[in-house]
C-alpha cells in the first residue's frame, strides 16, 4: 500500500496500510511514544483503502479491512481516518487473536493488581478506568484486557483511549493537551477524541497484572455496590469476550478460574467522582 | 519475490523459513491469513527455525486450529444424533478430512459442516434438522426457490444455538451445471472411518476436490482446495500405488477429467506434487488458473481485478445455460 506504519500495542505488532497519507499520519503522531521494532513481523495487518478506486480522491471515504474484514462495514470519510485505523485495529484483535481470553473491558492496575471494568458501552467503563490512569494508577487499556490461560494473569492492550461526547472535556480538563489526537465530531458514535495513556502506562504494557476485581459499572442512579455470583460473572464475561468459543476448553478454563479466584460487583455512580472513589474502597478492600 | 509466492514455496518446501526478512513474513502471514492456510502454513512450518513472534503465533495457530476441528467434529457428531436413523449422510470436506485423518486437515480451517444425503432421502434430512435446532440462513423467497430448483444443496440452515452452518448436498455441483456427477456412485461407494462416520472412497474425494475447486465458483479460496488436493494425492499414493489409474477411471465416470488432470497439473506447479507419467503434461490453459491462484498482493489484498472478474463470469457460465443465467442476473438485480 502506498503508506503505511507499524504500532506495537500490548502482545500484539500491527502492519497498517492505506491508501492515503492523513490516517497514517495521524497514528504517527498518536503513536509516537510507543515502542518501535522494525525487525519484528506483524502478528496483524489493517488495511484502509478506497471501496471503488475514484474514492481515493472524489469525496474519498476509507474502507477497513485487513487479515479480517467486517462484509457490509461501511466505509468512513477520509477526516475520520484515524478512527477507521482504530476500528481496523480493533477488529483485528477482537476477531484474530488466540493466545489469550480477550475480555471487553478497561483495566488500570495499582501495585501489580488489577481491576477490570466491563460492561455494555455507555456504561462509563473508559472514562473511568481514564480518570483512574490519571490518578495513581496505570492504564492497561479502555477496550481489551487479555487473560492469560496459563498463569490468569491480565495483561494490558494499552491503545489510545477512545474518549466519547462528555467524557472529552472531563478529561481535557486533568490532561496536558499534548496526549490528545485530533477532536473527530459527528462519527457514527458521536464525537470522539483520543487520549494517549501516560508514559509510564506504555513503559509498563509488558507487565502482567494479578486480577483483584472485576466491575460491572453503570453511570447514574445513586451510588450502589452489588455482589454478582460467579456464575452471573461467568455468563456477562463470556458476552463480553471475542474469542471465548474460539478458545474452546482454554478459554472455559480461564474464564472460570477468573470468577472463582477475583470479587465481582456491579456498581452505580452518580458522577465520576463517586465512582473513583467506589473503585479505590473497593479494590482496598479486595487486596487487604 | 511476492508474498503470495512465497507462501506456496514454503508450502512447497521449496524455501527454507529461515531466509524470510521480517517485511517478508508481515505478507507472507497476511497473504496465509487471506487464503485460509495460515494453520496449515504453521503446521507446516513446525519444526523451522523461525523467528521468535512468528513461532508464538504459529503456536497460537497450531493450538486453535486443534479446537477448531474437535468443535468441527463435533459438529458432525451433532448431525449424526439429528439425523439418526432417518438418513444416511456422507461428510464432505474440510470435516471428512479431519474424521479420516488425513494429512490435508492438520492446522486446517474448518467452515461449515458439508454433508451430502441421497436425493432421495432430503426431504427427511429436511425436516430432522429443523427438528433439531437448525433455521434457514435466508429466508428470501427466490433464494430459496432457487437453491431448491438448481442447485447441489439445501439452502443453508445455522443452528440457533450453536451458531454454526451446515449444508446438506445431494449432489457436489449444481444441477444445472455442464457437468453432472453421479450421486449415487458418491453414496454407494462411501467408505467408513474409524470414528463411525462415513466418507468418500478415496478417488471420489480427490475428484470433488477437484470439481469444487475448477468447476464451482470462481477459484476464490484455491490455493488452500490445491493444497487439499496435493495432501489426498499424497496420502492415496501412499496407501496404494495405482491410485492414478483408478483415480483416471473414477474421474472419467463422473465426466471430471478435465478438472482433475488440471488440479494434478496445477497441484504439481505449485507445491510439487508428482505425477505419473501420462500426467505429467502441459496444457497453455493452466497459467491462467496459476494466475487466478496467486492473485494476492503482499498485503492480503484481492489483485487482478480484471482476471477474477474473467473466473467470477466463467463459473456463472458454467454453472448454468446462457437463459438462464440472464434470468437469474435480471431478477438479482432487479432486488438490488
Amino acid at each position: 500500500m502506498r503508506h503505511s506504519t507499524r504500532i506495537a500495542v500490548g502482545p500484539v505488532q500491527f502492519r497498517i496500510g492505506s491508501d492515503w497519507a492523513q490516517p497514517v499520519a495521524a497514528l504517527n503522531r498518536l503513536y509516537v511514544g510507543y515502542p518501535r521494532d522494525p525487525e519484528r513481523p506483524a502478528d496483524a495487518t489493517v488495511r484502509l483503502f478506497a471501496a471503488r478506486p475514484w474514492r481515493r480522491w472524489l469525496r474519498p471515504s476509507v474502507q477497513i479491512g485487513g487479515d479480517f474484514t467486517v462484509p457490509d462495514a461501511l466505509p468512513l470519510p477520509l477526516s475520520m481516518g484515524l478512527l477507521a485505523a482504530e476500528m481496523g485495529m480493533n477488529l483485528q484483535v477482537a476477531l484474530g487473536w488466540r493466545r489469550h481470553l480477550l475480555l471487553h473491558a478497561s483495566a488500570v492496575a495499582k501495585d501489580g493488581r488489577a481491576v477490570l471494568l466491563s460492561g455494555v458501552s455507555g456504561s462509563g467503563k473508559s472514562t473511568l478506568a481514564a480518570l483512574l490512569g490519571e490518578s495513581g494508577w496505570r492504564l492497561m487499556g479502555d477496550e481489551f484486557t487479555l487473560i492469560a490461560p496459563d498463569s490468569g494473569d491480565a495483561l494490558a492492550f494499552p491503545r489510545a483511549v477512545s474518549l466519547k461526547n462528555e467524557a472529552i472535556a472531563e478529561m481535557a480538563a486533568r490532561v496536558d493537551p499534548a496526549r490528545f489526537g485530533p477532536l473527530l465530531a459527528g462519527t457514527p458514535k458521536g464525537d470522539i477524541r483520543h487520549l494517549v495513556p501516560r508514559p509510564d502506562a506504555i513503559a509498563a504494557m509488558h507487565d502482567p497484572a494479578r486480577p483483584a476485581l472485576i466491575l460491572f459499572p453503570r453511570f447514574g442512579g445513586t451510588a450502589a455496590v452489588e455482589l454478582m455470583g460467579e456464575g452471573e460473572a461467568f455468563v456477562r464475561l463470556t458476552e463480553a469476550s471475542t474469542n471465548y468459543v474460539a478458545l474452546g476448553e482454554a478459554g472455559f478454563t480461564a474464564l472460570t478460574r477468573l470468577v472463582r479466584e477475583t470479587p465481582v460487583f456491579g456498581i452505580s455512580y452518580p458522577d465520576s467522582a463517586t465512582g473513583l472513589a467506589l473503585v479505590e474502597q473497593l479494590f482496598a478492600e479486595a487486596i487487604r | 519475490m511476492s508474498a503470495v509466492c512465497a507462501l506456496v514455496d514454503l508450502l512447497a518446501g521449496r524455501r527454507d523459513a529461515a531466509s524470510l526478512s521480517p517485511r517478508e513474513w508481515d505478507g507472507v502471514i497476511s497473504v496465509a491469513r487471506a487464503e485460509a492456510l495460515l494453520g496449515t502454513l504453521s503446521v507446516r512450518l513446525g519444526d523451522a527455525a523461525l523467528p521468535a513472534p512468528v513461532a508464538a503465533l504459529f503456536a497460537d495457530q497450531r493450538a486453535a486450529a486443534e479446537v477448531a476441528q474437535h468443535q468441527a467434529l463435533w459438529e458432525a457428531e451433532m448431525a449424526r444424533r439429528a439425523l439418526a436413523d432417518d438418513a444416511e449422510f456422507v461428510l464432505l470436506k474440510g470435516t471428512a478430512y479431519a474424521a479420516a485423518g488425513l494429512s490435508c486437515a492438520r492446522g486446517r480451517q474448518i467452515g461449515d459442516l458439508d454433508i451430502l444425503v441421497p436425493w432421495h432421502d432430503i426431504g427427511r434430512a429436511e425436516n430432522e434438522l429443523l427438528e433439531g435446532g437448525w433455521e434457514w440462513v435466508k429466508p428470501d423467497p427466490y433464494d430459496d426457490a432457487y437453491y431448491r430448483d438448481h442447485m447441489h444443496e439445501l439452502p443453508p440452515l445455522i443452528h440457533k444455538a450453536r451458531d454454526r452452518m451446515i449444508d446438506v448436498h445431494h449432489t457436489i455441483l449444481p444441477r444445472t451445471h455442464r457437468k453432472t456427477p453421479d450421486p449415487l456412485a458418491l453414496v454407494a461407494d462411501a467408505v467408513p472411518t474409524a470414528s463411525g462416520f462415513a466418507v468418500l472412497c478415496p478417488t471420489d474425494m480427490a475428484c470433488h476436490c477437484a470439481a469444487h475447486m475448477l468447476a464451482d465458483g470462481d477459484l476464490q479460496g484455491g490455493l488452500r482446495n490445491l493444497w487439499d488436493f496435493h495432501c489426498l494425492a499424497g496420502d492415496f499414493v501412499a496407501a496404494d500405488a495405482g491410485f492414478w489409474g483408478r483415480l483416471d477411471a473414477r474421474a472419467a465416470k463422473h465426466g471430471l477429467r478435465v478438472e482433475v488432470r488440471r488440479a494434478a497439473r496445477l497441484a504439481r506447479d505449485l507445491y510439487g506434487t508428482v505425477l505419473p507419467s501420462g500426467w505429467d503434461g502441459h496444457d497453455p490453459g493452466d497459467r491462467w488458473y496459476r494466475r487466478r491462484l496467486l492473485a494476492r498482493d503482499d498485503w492480503g489484498g484481492a489483485s487482478d481485478f480484471l482476471l477474477q472478474q474473467a473466473f467470477y463470469i466463467r463459473s456463472h457460465w458454467l454453472r448454468m445455460p446462457p437463459a438462464m443465467l440472464a434470468r437469474h442476473l435480471w431478477a438479482k438485480w432487479r432486488r438490488r
